[in-house]
């Protein structure tokens, strides 16, 4: 589903991601982890078309990227800690924009079914800037697979969550998980990504250091996995 | 899938595309309207900056009959592009703040969709100033200025400023100094539509013949086409890392 090559990207002088190799299967929910810096938004940024990658080859539903970027957003959902929402709109307005910009069919219907699994239905005609910071984000997992995406990429979705707000977004993406999408999301959580997740890849200095299966690791293990690949 | 892209029974593959182009373009002005007319922060802000400006004028210059028809090309174009530099980077401010920049362009679109989303909906923000500025400057300084020949020259104007602010708002949107960059890198490139609509403008009121006047008209028009062809060649560009 996704398949990255000796990808390279660089700002300047600078050289963010140092020849990363990564792929993923449909269905499958890859956690990626690695300290402040180590490259993982703009990885991300790269496979959801918003930067382009230096160097590398990057294909993602069996098409490639730069080329075919327009294809390839047609098939993501992408979640970040920013909710790229309207705080003057409401929950249904925020909605019917993003229908109509990805050009949803029957999306009345859709809307209110996303509203109904993302549990806000009730406040559906309420401005988005009335809503709590945990709201927000599952509105913005609605966004998110309004288009019903076969990918969908979460950029720390937990960040500034309270414990209430983390364990409601759980939910909606156990739920999103469930529908059998392929999901790839970066985290500092190492307790909700092994939570949530089936795969663990570790970014660091731009490049994937280590890489297993939650079969791989021992149960409640991810911490001293995680710091070896680190000090490796 | 959801969308109607993944359906090549219902429409060609080209039909669903332009289709998607021109739904993408009226949502966005929708959404832009919408908000704006929720939360008034564009066009309060450029209002009253373009009501103080003419009223300061209005004292500053103390003018008489004939010297006021010299000056109101002038003062109204310096009203509106500042003005209008105040909407422009707001516009685009409220698209990065929240990073809904990225939800735009992470829609499947061609990217000058919603170039021309945004620049209609700013050069819309940008008339209604304008036809609330027209009568209070009819009033202050005595003149009339309710002629469709003068509109006309002011929808060019803003025709022009608006395209080519609208690309490089989108530019300076993702620096720090975004508030002091836009103006700088927005009144060098439009000088020859500022200076052409008050050429233009100045001779209308004037009264000069049109063949007079036709020139800096013309000059307008063809601005108008080279800017928005320019920003829908190179906005992909400006919004890419």
């Amino acid at each position: 589903m996704i398949a990255v090559k000796k990808l390279v990207k660089r700002f300047g002088l600078k050289t963010v991601l140092r020849g990363v190799d990564f792929s993923v299967q449909p269905g499958e929910f890859v956690a990626l982890l690695g300290p402040n810096g180590a490259g993982k938004t703009t990885f991300l940024r790269i496979l959801a078309a918003l930067s382009r990658p230096t160097l590398g080859e990057v294909s993602i539903a069996g098409y490639k990227l730069p080329d075919e970027a327009t294809q390839v957003r047609a098939r993501l959902g992408v979640v970040s800690h920013l909710s790229l929402l309207y705080n003057d709109l409401t929950a249904e307005e925020n909605l019917r924009f993003y229908a109509r910009m990805y050009d949803v069919e029957n999306s009345s219907a859709r809307i209110a079914a996303v509203l109904a699994m993302v549990g806000l239905e009730a406040r559906r005609r309420d401005l988005v800037r009335t809503y709590s910071r945990g709201m927000q984000q599952r509105l913005a997992i609605g966004r998110a697979v309004l288009h019903d995406p076969q990918i969908m990429l979460l950029d720390e979705p937990y960040t500034g969550l309270d414990q209430d707000a983390s364990s409601m977004l759980d939910a909606a993406l156990k739920a999103v998980a469930a529908e059998g999408r392929t999901i790839v999301m970066t985290s500092h959580d190492l307790a909700r990504a092994e939570e949530l997740a089936a795969r663990f890849d570790i970014l660091s200095r731009g490049i994937i250091v280590a890489s297993a299966t939650r079969k791989q690791i021992k149960k409640n293990n991810l911490l001293s996995f995680y710091k070896q690949a680190l000090a490796d | 899938m959801a969308t109607k892209a993944s359906h090549p029974n219902s429409l060609s593959k080209k039909e669903a595309a332009i289709g998607g182009y021109f739904k993408a373009i009226s949502a966005i002005i929708w959404k832009d309207v919408r908000a704006e007319f929720r939360s008034w922060e564009l066009l309060s802000a450029m209002l009253v900056f373009s009501l103080l400006a003419i009223l300061i004028f209005n004292f500053a210059l103390e003018l008489d009959v004939k010297t006021r028809q010299s000056v109101t090309a002038g003062v109204l174009w310096a009203t509106f592009a500042f003005a209008g530099t105040l909407g422009l980077n707001r516009s685009m401010s409220i698209e990065k703040d929240r990073g809904c920049l990225d939800g735009l362009l992470l829609a499947p679109v061609d990217r000058s969709a919603i170039y021309f989303g945004k620049f209609f909906s700013n050069l819309a923000f940008m008339l209604i100033v304008e036809a609330i500025v027209l009568p209070v400057y009819s009033v202050l300084y005595n003149t009339n200025l309710f002629q469709p020949g003068l509109i006309a020259i002011i929808l060019l104007g803003s025709v022009g400023y608006t395209s080519v602010g609208t690309l490089l708002a989108a530019m300076s949107v993702q620096t720090r100094t975004r508030d002091v960059l836009l103006p700088i890198l927005l009144f060098p490139v439009a000088f020859a539509v500022l200076l052409s609509a008050v050429k233009a403008s100045g001779g209308f009121l004037n009264g000069a013949d049109f063949a007079e006047i036709s020139f800096p008209i013309n000059l307008l028009i063809v601005y108008d086409i080279i800017f928005i062809a320019i920003s829908f060649m190179l906005f992909d560009a400006v919004v890419e890392e």
